[in-house]
């Protein structure tokens, strides 16, 4: 191409042409935005990719803004962050939008991997989408753990200490696993430290990272769609989908209403229960950290209530460990568990339908328990929703094999 | 013959792979080598090995029944006064426990017997729950309101539901699997619990 010209591929202006020729910026834009072909008939389920994105966002900038008045100390944790809320200039605000947002994030994010299991989203050629996700999911969850124990208040201590016994359930280096991981022999100011480190660091530069690499293997296969049609199948002569539409405007709008209607549910969280009645901040964590006391009553944040449930369920140290791990890895396997040809809820049969239906409940039923102190019935109620839970990925690969599907039709509906 | 035909039919390609090969594998020790500091540096620091100091409670006040904690390297630490009454329990109700021997727990030779303590009506034990590092309750009393019904008076841990009675010994079909951890421990004098330290030879209780 000639240089005096300056013209793009596109044929754009001359200073966007200057760029062209020095950074792939129009065939970037082309290729993720301008002219990304997605299905025409995304619905209401597929608004919460880019919400997710935008929690993202809120999280890191307000994160930022922490950062800057908070203490990663023992001695002085608990009391920067009561400093953010009472005297620094809109500290509460900061404060309130990076705790909402992080259980902003994972409704999101659940509601996210919901319509993944509803539409088959997982299934080839998208088991990289769907992996990556996943892996996004467990870093999220990390993430979310080790931002809670910097508030350094009873719930933070107590939870973490929890948590990081798990490791110590092990056989054979678990106890010396615990003990790297906390630096220390108890929690202490040394664990705090490498988790505000890990917080604010390490585990932000890897979301950014897998967010990266999820669009990229999303745009590479293309998006599903309600249908679970393929709609690189049929495409017009310029070898545009005929089903397909760009993107940019059409989709970057509906997201965009899509965004403010979650602006206003979550500022009602916002303002009127930022708390979110003790679930997103939790009672006893007003109380500074105490290693001598533990709170009557530890429940971790909701978002971790369910997997909770499973610990708690199996009356055994190191197989609950096991258990509460599998819950979380066995979703990793979704693609080939799942052996059905039809992607779409729509046309796939009752057996597929009635088991996601036992998935969902047992996922909110074993979310209940895991706020609740243990008694021998609730342990019980676990129990029998934790082999529910586990059931339907072991039942699934026998059922899916002869599924009885509908007809799925040639072009979306 | 041109220098460039020269090296195009020299290439010795076996030798080229073997090369890379070996660099590969060298450079990838090394690699390993590098993670050592940044592995190592989790580790507990020589300034938190050192605060393992032993601690003295005084138990000079302790009224039958009552309970006093410590904190020793930063963990809770227990001394509970027993009754007779509580005693009397302890001895008799070994049915329900999972090792009331202390067999898989963890504590001092002088300890691993029936109280698991040095003196009967003193027990020592760190309050930290053998399952997941909760610091349990303490309900001493026999059927105590908020426990189960037959409750005989020990520790509750309210985070997972484990029991462990007035010796830290712990119940039967509990997540926690072995018995509360006793420290090293011994009495100074009559009113003076030293932790942390074991007993001199002959300054044995």
């Amino acid at each position: 191409m000639s240089n005096q010209t300056n013209e793009s591929p596109s044929g754009k202006s001359s200073l966007l042409g200057w760029f062209d020729e020095r950074y792939p910026v129009s065939s970037t834009w082309n290729k993720h935005v301008g002219e990304y072909y997605a299905p025409k008939n995304f619905n209401f389920w597929y608004f919460f990719g880019s919400l997710a994105l935008i929690v993202l966002v809120n999280q890191i900038v307000t994160g930022i803004w922490l950062t800057m008045s908070y203490q990663p100390s023992g001695e002085l944790a608990f009391s920067s962050v009561e400093y953010i809320m009472r005297d620094v200039e809109w500290g509460w605000l900061l404060r309130y939008l990076h705790s909402t947002g992080a259980s902003a994030f994972f409704i999101v994010i659940y509601l996210h991997m919901m319509r993944a299991l509803l539409y088959g989203s997982y299934k080839k050629p998208r088991e990289l989408v769907w992996i990556i996700g996943m892996l996004l999911f467990l870093v999220l969850m990390a993430e979310a753990f080790m931002g809670y124990l910097l508030p350094w208040g009873q719930m933070s201590f107590w939870g973490a200490q929890v948590i990081i016994s798990l490791f110590g359930a092990i056989p054979v280096i678990g106890p010396d696993l615990a003990l790297w991981i906390r630096g220390d022999f108890v929690i202490s100011e040394v664990t705090l430290n490498r988790f505000f480190a890990l917080h604010v660091i390490a585990l932000p530069l890897v979301l950014v990272i897998l967010v990266f690499m999820h669009l990229v293997a999303l745009h590479h296969v293309g998006s599903n769609n309600p249908d679970g049609v393929e709609i690189k199948k049929l495409k017009d002569n310029n070898g545009i989908p005929l089903d397909g539409i760009r993107f940019h405007p059409y989709y970057s709008v509906k997201d965009a209403m899509g965004a403010v209607f979650f602006f206003i549910l979550f500022a009602l969280v916002l303002f009127y229960a930022p708390e979110g009645g003790g679930y997103f901040i939790e009672a006893p964590n007003f109380e500074p950290a105490n290693p001598l006391k533990t709170p009557d009553h530890i429940v971790p944040v909701w978002y971790f209530t369910p997997f909770y449930a499973i610990l708690r369920a199996i009356p055994d140290k190191f197989l609950g460990v096991v258990a509460m791990g599998a819950a979380v890895v066995i979703l990793f396997a979704m693609p080939w568990l799942d052996r059905c040809k039809v992607k779409s809820i729509r046309y796939r049969g009752n057996s597929y339908k009635v088991l996601l239906t036992i998935l969902v409940i047992s996922f909110f039923v074993l979310g209940f328990l895991g706020t609740q102190p243990s008694t021998p019935l609730y342990t019980k109620l676990a129990q029998i929703f934790t082999a529910l839970y586990f059931m339907f990925f072991l039942v699934l690969p026998f059922t899916s094999a002869n599924e009885k599907t509908k007809p799925v039709p040639e072009r979306v509906t | 013959m041109s220098t460039e035909d020269q090296i195009s039919t020299d290439v010795n390609l076996t030798r080229r792979k073997v090369l890379t090969g070996a660099t590969g594998v060298v450079g990838a020790i090394g690699a390993g080598f590098m993670l050592v500091p940044f592995v190592g540096s989790w580790m507990p620091s020589e300034r938190a090995k050192a605060a393992g100091a032993p601690v003295n409670a005084d138990i000079s006040q302790l009224q039958p029944g009552q309970m006093l904690t410590v904190s020793w390297r930063g963990k809770p630490v227990w001394v509970v006064r027993r009754t007779p009454e509580m005693l009397k329990i302890l001895a008799e109700n070994v049915t329900d426990l999972l090792d009331p021997d202390s067999d898989e727990s963890l504590q001092p030779d002088y300890s691993k017997n029936t109280f698991r303590s040095i003196n009967e009506e003193f027990l020592v034990v760190v309050g930290i729950c053998t399952h997941l590092g909760c610091a349990p309750l303490y309900r001493p009393a026999v059927g105590s309101p908020d426990m189960q019904e037959g409750w005989q008076g020990g520790f509750f841990c309210p985070c997972h539901g484990s029991s462990f009675d007035l010796a830290g010994r712990v119940a039967k079909s509990v997540p926690a699997p072995t018995n509360l951890e006793i420290p090293p421990y011994h009495f100074v004098s009559d009113s003076i619990v030293r932790v942390g330290e074991d007993p001199v030879e002959e300054g044995v209780v």
